[in-house]
């Protein structure tokens, strides 16, 4: 049989991270996948060394621009560690807050894209509609709608003031309806559950081995969470539950983050009623020498920090990995044997970034050449959907879900 | 000292093969080993129930530091494998065969800091570009940033008077090129 392959990415401007996979295609069926990164190269880790201890936090927030607060939380949880720092307790709330509050915009924008994949352009309006409060939230608390470097060494920069409780309490009740309208739409969906169930199955034994992390990890029935797992911030302080699915698919990565931006709602919450008046940040006057380990649970999954101190004024050594390093290489698990068209659905389920998808190309090794790019694949997984709605002769309740939505 | 039942298991499987355990704190502990039992330690960590967050690579004076960071989730604690490998020329036994958790960390540490990793599934490039020279290490304390920083050019936003564009004509605050 004639191998086709088909070559992702690496490249475009709205890419988190470049990757590039090289796919190669029996008929329809995925056969092997290759990855390769480092395109973005930036050399962070390296410019890190030449940044004193309080500067570093304003260049890894710039390692991601959705997850942004993600890493400088858990460089000062590094730091904090290599220093032995006990921060105040308003400022573990602020730190939490800021976290839960990114991770439901950032699960929102999942949704949203995810939705938009599957040819469910409502999901993907109304999703990013429900972010948009979020954002205007970030932008009340810091200053910015991104990029809201709240993270300090030894506390946060910026108070959360009281009369904002009110906002932030409306917004979060406004986000949670939504989520549970469509938690009740993706739930009841035939043809979203045709789509996503059975697909891409990452299994617990294949999770555990690639050492992935995050909704990947927890949608394959492991209950791993930085958060309960090393609790730092806020989060021994509330009440919350790990949310986990048992059946390793693309729906239960979804399932697993429509969940979790409900319990998110529910960690700011009592974050915001608990806050007691009081200082935000102790004073870290010099950082020993040391070394110091940090993560925390980003939207994707487990951020980690490593740095080294020889007592200077900046680290001489920072490591720094993202989830999506560790969650990447699952794909030779979950796209081997599947369908082409569900290639896009599988690498967007483990949430790297979308936007590589749209830079695929068929190449067709033989005589007759096929050329197909991102928009094409996107168009091929969209008419899948459309096929199983029309075969299934009744509007699914997922397209019903703007009209309700605009009836609240 | 607080109990870990891994750090326990890890010492009655290796014991004389540690170094002295150091705990940092509750949630941290590093564990000394020599290059040659690393897979062996690691491997029972990771057998315990532990995680391979990542493994970090750090330059120093007397070698290439290698830190293998075992997540241990249901004891809320890191337990990390520490060990040196020596230069000019450092080598390190891959542990990608048995656990794919490792490959991506050990061809990072591999382009980066130059630490060739043996019996490795698949030891191409990941994080270089293919046109990157051999044998040089970005994160190597020796690596010469010079031809890859760019001089400071202050903007010539006020030109000299009598020089230059006239004020207010679109020129202004230009750069030649």
């Amino acid at each position: 049989m004639k191998t086709v392959v088909v070559p992702l990415g690496p490249f475009h401007p709205l890419l988190e991270e470049a990757e590039y996979f090289k796919l190669q295609v029996e008929d329809e069926t995925v056969v092997d996948i290759d990855m390769r990164i480092g395109y973005m190269h930036r050399g962070i880790e390296k410019l890190s060394e030449s940044k004193t201890w309080d500067q570093v936090p304003f260049l890894v927030e710039r390692i991601c621009g959705i997850c942004s607060t993600s890493h400088p939380f858990a460089y000062v949880n590094a730091v904090e560690d290599l220093a032995g720092v006990e921060i105040p307790e308003r400022a573990k709330y602020i730190r939490s807050i800021i976290q839960e509050l990114e991770r439901i915009h950032s699960h929102l924008l999942w949704v949203g894209l995810a939705g938009h994949f599957m040819g469910y352009d409502t999901v993907f309006m109304w999703g990013w509609r429900y972010r948009e409060p979020v954002l205007d939230l970030f932008e009340l608390i810091s200053g910015n709608r991104n990029h809201y470097a709240m993270m300090k060494v030894g506390g946060v920069r910026r108070d959360i003031r009281e009369q904002d409780y009110a906002q932030i309490l409306s917004t979060l009740d406004e986000v949670r309806a939504g989520t549970e309208l469509f938690l009740g739409a993706v739930m009841d969906d035939p043809v979203l559950h045709a789509r996503t169930k059975g697909v891409g199955v990452l299994t617990e034994e294949d999770a555990r081995a690639y050492g992935t992390v995050g909704p990947t990890v927890r949608g394959s029935n492991i209950a791993d969470d930085i958060r309960r797992d090393d609790p730092h911030a806020a989060y021994d302080l509330v009440d919350w539950n790990v949310c986990t699915w048992e059946t390793g698919d693309v729906f239960a990565k979804a399932a697993v983050r429509l969940l979790e931006i409900i319990e998110s709602a529910r960690i700011v919450e009592q974050c915001v009623k608990a806050m007691r008046p009081g200082p935000i940040e102790t004073d870290v006057q010099n950082i020993p020498r040391g070394e110091g380990v940090g993560h925390t649970e980003a939207p994707r999954g487990e951020v980690f920090h490593y740095v080294r101190s020889d007592g200077a004024n900046r680290p001489v050594r920072h490591k720094v990995r993202a989830p999506s390093l560790v969650n990447i290489p699952s794909y030779k698990a979950t796209c081997v044997g599947e369908h082409i068209a569900d290639a896009a659905l599988i690498t967007a389920a483990v949430d790297p970034c979308y936007c590589c998808t749209e830079r695929m190309a068929v190449i067709e090794r033989g005589t007759d050449k096929t050329i197909l790019d991102g928009r094409d694949l996107i168009q091929l997984s969209r008419k899948k959907t459309h096929d199983i709605r029309d075969g299934l002769g009744k509007i699914p309740p997922i397209e019903r879900l703007g009209e309700e939505l605009r009836h609240r | 000292m607080p109990a870990s039942a891994a750090l326990d298991s890890l010492t009655q499987a290796c014991g004389e093969k540690l170094g002295a355990v150091r705990w940092k704190n509750d949630r941290r502990v590093y564990v000394p080993v020599a290059p040659a039992h690393v897979r062996e330690a690691v491997g029972h960590l990771v057998g315990r129930g532990g995680r391979l967050a990542t493994i970090a690579g750090v330059d120093t004076r007397n070698g290439v530091e290698l830190l293998y960071f075992v997540m241990f989730p249901q004891e809320q604690r890191i337990i990390t494998v520490r060990t040196m490998v020596q230069k000019p020329l450092p080598q390190m036994a891959s542990l990608a065969g048995d656990l794919p958790a490792a490959n991506w960390a050990e061809r990072e540490i591999q382009d980066l800091l130059g630490v060739t990793f043996t019996d490795h599934p698949d030891p191409r490039r990941l994080i270089m570009a293919d046109a990157w020279p051999e044998g040089t290490y970005p994160y190597r304390r020796d690596f010469d940033m010079g031809p890859y920083l760019r001089p400071y050019e202050p903007k010539a936003d006020r030109p000299p008077a009598g020089q230059g564009p006239k004020a207010g004509s679109d020129q202004e605050g230009g750069r030649s090129v």
